[in-house]
C-alpha cells in the first residue's frame, strides 16, 4: 500500500490537504485504510462519534469494491483520496473493476430484519452526498461528502 | 488483523468471547465459529452469549454474521445475548436499527441471569 500527502486549494482557492492512498484489494487491508483514516478525520475537526462513522462508511464503500467491482479478486487495487478542507470531508473511491448499475444501488429497508444489505444504508446515513461516476472510461469513481457540524 | 474466538461452555450453553475487529476479513472466522457451537449444541442449549468488550470495530458483515446466529438460535428454541458492546461497536447497532432487536446486556454476569 502507498500514501501521499499534497497540498491542493479548493475551487474557492482555499487550501486543502489531499491523502492518497493506493490499496491492494484484499480485505486483510481494510484494516490499515481505517488506520490511517481516523486520525485524518480527527484531525480535520469531526467530533469523535462522526469520525469512527466516517471511517465506518468507507471501509464499506472499500469493501463493496473488493466483492462487487473486482468480485473478490484480491490481486487488483484501488485507491482512496481523502481531501480535508474548507468545511468538510471528501473522499473519492477509484476502482477498475465492474462497473455498477448506479440505478440499482439504495440502502434497503431496515424494517426488514436479514443478514446482508447495510454497508449501503451506512454509507448513504454518514455521508451528506454520495455519487457515482460511471462515465469514465475503465474506472468507476465514487465522492462522499461530509461537513463538518 | 486477526479475530480471536474463544468458545466456552457454560451451564445455560456457550459462551462466545471475540477479540480482534470483526471485518471483511474476519467475519468469517466469526461465522465458522458459530457453525462449529450450532453443530456441538445440544438440545439443553439456552442461550448463546457473545462477548464483545475485546470487539473495537465491526463492519455490516459482523453484524450480518450475528443476525444469522441470532436467527440460527431461534430456529433452535435458544437465546442470543450480545454483552460488554464497546461504544463504537454498540453505535454501529444504532446506525443499523438493530440495538433493540438483539439482546444486549452491560455484562455477561447480567447476561446470564434469569436462564
Amino acid at each position: 500500500m502507498t500514501e501521499d500527502r499534497a497540498k491542493t486549494t479548493t475551487e474557492t482557492g482555499q487550501a486543502a490537504e489531499v491523502v492518497s492512498l493506493v490499496v491492494p484489494s484484499h480485505p486483510k487491508y481494510l484494516y490499515v485504510i481505517r488506520s490511517a483514516i481516523y486520525p485524518l478525520v480527527m484531525e480535520a475537526g469531526f467530533p469523535k462519534r462522526d469520525a469512527q462513522r466516517v471511517v465506518l462508511a468507507i471501509d464499506e464503500a472499500c469493501s463493496n469494491v473488493i466483492k462487487y467491482a473486482y468480485e473478490g479478486d484480491h490481486t487488483k487495487s484501488y485507491s482512496v483520496d481523502i481531501t480535508i478542507g474548507q468545511g468538510r470531508l471528501v473522499v473519492e473511491l477509484k476502482d477498475f473493476g465492474k462497473k455498477p448499475d448506479v440505478s440499482k444501488i439504495s440502502p434497503r429497508k431496515l424494517d426488514d430484519v436479514r443478514p446482508g444489505g447495510l454497508g449501503t444504508h451506512f454509507i448513504a446515513s454518514v455521508f451528506d452526498s454520495v455519487k457515482y461516476d460511471t462515465s469514465r472510461e475503465g474506472c468507476t469513481v465514487l465522492t462522499l461528502v461530509k461537513e463538518k457540524p | 488483523m486477526k479475530v480471536e474466538v474463544i468458545v466456552e461452555k457454560i451451564s445455560a450453553g456457550f459462551l462466545l468471547k471475540l477479540k480482534g475487529d470483526v471485518d471483511m476479513n474476519t467475519s468469517s472466522d466469526v461465522r465458522s465459529a458459530l457453525a462449529q457451537v450450532f453443530n456441538q449444541q445440544s438440545s439443553s442449549m439456552k442461550a448463546l452469549l457473545i462477548d464483545l468488550s475485546q470487539v473495537r470495530y465491526m463492519d455490516s458483515s459482523g453484524i450480518a454474521t450475528l443476525i444469522e446466529g441470532m436467527q440460527n438460535c431461534m430456529k433452535k428454541g435458544a437465546r442470543l445475548r450480545l454483552c460488554e458492546l464497546s461504544p463504537s461497536v454498540r453505535d454501529v447497532f444504532e446506525l443499523a436499527r438493530l440495538a433493540s432487536v438483539f439482546e444486549i446486556y452491560p455484562t455477561i454476569s447480567e447476561a446470564s441471569a434469569g436462564l
